[in-house]
């Protein structure tokens, strides 16, 4: 068999799952940053924390700004790890499929919530 | 298909019932599969996760509905069962959360041998179990 993998590679259009991969990383990086943020300012906060205290932090444009970049991110982050899972264990296409597409809606619907969430505030 | 194709065996050993329980696995394993085992249930739990955001920060009112969800309960879901769904996603993100820094360490340090393979493992899982027990502790006011 000809060799058809490294230099010598079909090149067919696909990613190779080097971009979910890398994905993966920046996502998480950000998600995990946006963690150490929110929660380095509910430790610092001095006193019991109410509703003023927590909404407070959300609430400055830079934490807009960031959440929302980390909704983005977890959007991106969980349909690559849950399209993983079905492709790994969900053989027969169309559960495979079904799946698939509840995932697209499922994160969608709950992205564009959050999005409200964070615009009302 | 090419006639190799066609006898290439196939092995379906990962029944849930009667494969899975027989296996063995080492630290490392345990932290991937429950990699895998705690982003799903967050994913799952996606909506509920957004609407604890949602009434925490919306407005006063919302807060103290958030807050009485846990003590006394939401409809007719008794308070110490939220407390404990809240307790799983506690565990699922902290175990997401370190085991995805240990993915990261091992990308950027190149630390790939077998040794620091196990021994991170067993860290992430002791911290991510020890710290799950501390807050949960906490979640349900014993300190």
């Amino acid at each position: 068999m000809s060799v058809n993998y490294g230099s010598k590679r079909t090149v067919v259009g696909a990613g190779y799952g080097f971009r979910d991969w890398l994905a993966q990383r920046v996502t998480g990086s950000l998600m995990a940053l946006f963690t150490v943020v929110v929660l380095a300012q509910v430790i610092l906060t001095s006193g019991p924390i109410g509703y003023e205290q927590w909404a407070g932090i959300f609430a400055s444009q830079p934490m807009k700004f960031l959440t929302f970049a980390v909704i983005v991110a977890l959007l991106w982050h969980v349909w690559v790890g849950v399209r993983d899972i079905w492709m790994d264990y969900i053989k027969p296409v169309g559960v495979r499929l079904v799946l698939h597409v509840f995932s697209i809606v499922w994160l969608t619907g709950c992205a564009g919530w959050a999005v409200q969430v964070l615009w009302r505030l | 298909m090419t006639e190799l194709a066609k006898k290439r065996p196939e092995f379906r050993n990962i029944n849930a019932l009667s494969d899975l329980p027989t296996y063995r696995l080492p630290p490392a394993g345990w932290v991937s599969i429950l990699h895998r085992i705690s982003g799903l249930l967050m994913f799952l739990l996606m909506p509920f996760i957004i609407w604890m955001f949602d009434n925490s920060i919306s407005s006063e009112f919302s807060y103290a509905k958030f807050a009485a969800a846990f003590n006394v309960g939401l409809g007719f879901v008794p308070g110490w069962f939220m407390k404990l769904v809240a307790l799983a996603l506690i565990w699922a993100y902290l175990h997401h959360f370190i085991a995805g820094l240990r993915h990261l360490y091992m990308d950027v340090c190149h630390a790939v041998s077998k040794e620091f393979g196990k021994s991170s493992a067993i860290v992430t899982l002791a911290l991510s179990i020890g710290l799950t027990v501390v807050l949960g502790a906490k979640l349900f006011g014993l300190y």
